[in-house]
């Protein structure tokens, strides 16, 4: 699939570049041979992009509309799946889950990464420690920090909940109470804060630094500098966390599987973890399956575009 | 980085006080208040890899007292060897192995080529093309799992490693764009000149271009590799008999299997197999894993 053919014809000099601007709509022949020597270097993703992305769109698109078990062929209902959302009361209930966990997943994790950026962007000698330990959690297996997570909080076995004994308080029974388990797992998502500090900390270094003198030179104080200069300039790498948070959030899944089963109680059934039962555990309802991956596509666009929207109020690319 | 004060009217002694005071001010907010947050956040992220690590010490008497030890009193450091007898480990790490080799394989064949033809090569509409891989790098893989499984079950392919490796042979958008980033900062002298000698597009890329992007290369094998490693919901997904498992998926099994009385001890021993290469080589390739982070922050 991915031997490229040698190619026999050598190639000409290039053309001057002024020669193809006279009729933009109809190209050189150097510029067809380029477009041809283009595209055969592209061609395993071209594969790609048709076989393994927008076929299985189209596919999920077509299933979505069908009642389908995994064998035989899929029968058409129509739209039947997408009616089945209004009454169906898990289903209300994993959406709710998912966009509770984003909504206090993902901004808690752009604070404490620009947090931990804005204090690695100090002059310490020992910052290679510090970025060392942080990052490190994110390069890990989710699964395995899940185990992990699991055996921290367990309320009989973890040392969470002994140092919280030690201190006083009685502390709950993290991942079996409905309370708790959201945000037990929410706290498991800032182990991987390290990776997006590390985003913001290029983009802090990226700061002229003319521009902290000039407003020192003002009178400016430590706070004013940081609201009026730093977020400001570091508005665009946010956005893109935010984007790329969010679409992940959206997806939450291997915790929960592999922590609390989607329980207590169905608190940590998430979209996806629903997706998964309903197309691999439920026996045959890969077409409501399907029409839940949908959903959860439109919501992950709808939400990346209302972002983006509002994103021209909040984000800055004049200084940068 | 002296301290500036404007006011001339203002007495000599004020001055300095408030020069003293600023000073004292910029130490705590440059050195004090930054290694504080440091230095707690570390601890807080040790925390579970120590936790890991004593429970997986803990013999089973130790693991049910209650409260807790907070350190192994009697290490076991045979469970480490149970650990691996408890689930098939060595069979599953061999199954991850395979997958991992053939997807670092894959990567570093199909993401240079790729990425030579969005970069080295000018053909109209190409910047257009590529915006269209960047978006794929916020495609929800969740999205297709039903579908995917569906056309890898006809073609027979489920319950093979053939779903989680075949995809990595048509290049992964993020690491297109890594090593396009990279290509794009080579000089087109040298290519110039092997064109007017009559060297072909292939013949440049072979012997001209891919020779110096030896550090990208790396850095995508790294991070290919630990991506099939740390992999869960595509093993999830495909494989179905035991023996084809990997570890995350044996880990798993062996997890759920008792759901009142985890082993907390074997589970966490295995974890801790289980993540030491990802460590030791994060500890070694340090400098990889971070440029290759810091490339997504280039706009």
């Amino acid at each position: 699939m991915n031997t490229l053919p040698p190619l026999t014809t050598p190639a000409e000099p290039t053309a001057p570049a002024t020669a193809a601007r006279r009729r933009p709509w109809s190209l050189t022949r150097n510029e067809r041979k380029n477009l041809g020597l283009g595209l055969l270097f592209i061609s395993p993703w071209l594969v790609g992009f048709f076989a393994f992305l927008l076929y299985p769109i189209y596919y999920t698109v077509r299933l979505s509309f069908t009642r389908y078990g995994g064998f035989g062929e899929p029968v058409w209902i129509g739209l039947d799946n997408y009616k089945r959302f209004w009454t169906d009361g898990l289903f209300h209930t994993s959406l709710w889950n998912t966009l509770y966990y984003t909504g206090l997943a993902v901004p808690i994790g752009v604070v404490v990464a620009m947090v931990l950026a804005l204090a690695m962007n100090q002059p310490l000698p020992e910052i290679p420690i510090y970025r060392t330990i942080l990052y490190l959690p994110s390069v890990l297996p989710l699964f395995a920090i899940s185990f992990i997570f699991w055996a921290l909080l367990d309320p009989n076995k973890g040392v969470v909940n002994e140092f919280l004994r030690l201190l006083g308080f009685s502390p709950p029974n993290w991942f079996g109470e409905v309370a708790y388990a959201k945000i037990a797992l929410v706290g498991l998502a800032q182990f991987g804060a390290g990776q997006a500090a590390l985003i913001f900390l290029a983009g802090l270094k990226g700061i002229p630094q003319h521009l902290y003198e000039a407003s020192m030179i003002d009178g400016a104080g430590a706070w004013s500098r940081f609201r009026n200069i730093t977020v400001p300039l570091m508005t665009p790498v946010i956005l893109y966390d935010l984007i790329l948070g969010l679409s992940l959030g959206l997806q939450v899944f291997t915790q929960s599987y592999i922590i609390t089963r989607g329980g207590p109680a169905n608190s940590t059934t998430f979209i996806v973890y629903y997706l998964y039962n309903n197309a691999f555990k439920f026996g045959g309802q890969m077409g409501y399956a399907s029409a839940i991956a949908v959903f959860l596509f439109v919501l992950t666009f709808l939400i990346a575009i209302v972002v983006f929207q509002t994103s021209s109020r909040w984000v800055n690319y004049d200084l940068t | 980085m002296a301290t500036v004060t404007a006011s001339g009217f203002e007495s000599r002694s004020a001055d300095l006080r408030r020069a003293r005071r600023d000073r004292m001010m910029r130490r705590f907010n440059t050195h004090i208040l930054p290694r504080v947050v440091l230095i707690a956040m570390c601890v807080i992220f040790i925390l579970p890899f120590y936790w890991m690590l004593a429970l997986g010490l803990k013999s089973n008497a130790e693991l049910s007292q209650y409260p807790p030890t907070l350190y192994p009193h009697d290490p076991q450091w045979g469970n480490f060897k149970a650990a691996t007898e408890a689930i098939d480990f060595w069979g599953f790490a061999q199954n991850t192995l395979l997958i991992t080799v053939i997807t670092i394989a894959a990567s570093v064949i199909s993401n240079p080529i790729i990425a030579y033809g969005f970069s080295r090569i000018e053909w109209p509409g190409r910047d257009k093309v590529f915006l269209i891989v960047l978006a794929t790098v916020f495609m929800p893989f969740p999205v297709l799992i039903v579908a995917l499984f569906d056309i890898f079950a006809r073609l027979g392919w489920v319950n093979t490693i053939l779903p989680l490796v075949v995809p990595m042979f048509v290049g992964q958008a993020f690491w297109i764009f890594l090593m396009r980033q990279f290509l794009m900062q080579i000089s087109p002298d040298m290519s110039d000149a092997a064109r007017i000698d009559g060297a072909n597009e292939f013949q440049i890329f072979y012997q001209i271009i891919l020779p110096q992007t030896l550090p990208a290369l790396g850095v995508i094998a790294i991070f290919a590799g630990i991506h099939a490693w740390n992999d869960f919901l595509g093993p999830l997904i495909y494989l179905i008999n035991p023996e084809k498992y990997t570890l995350a998926l044996g880990l798993t099994f062996f997890s759920s299997q008792a759901s009142y009385d985890v082993q907390f001890n074997l589970l966490m021993a295995a974890s801790t197999l289980i993540v030491l290469p990802v460590i030791v080589l994060f500890l070694l390739f340090q400098k990889a894993f971070i440029s290759g982070i810091s490339v997504g922050s280039i706009k």
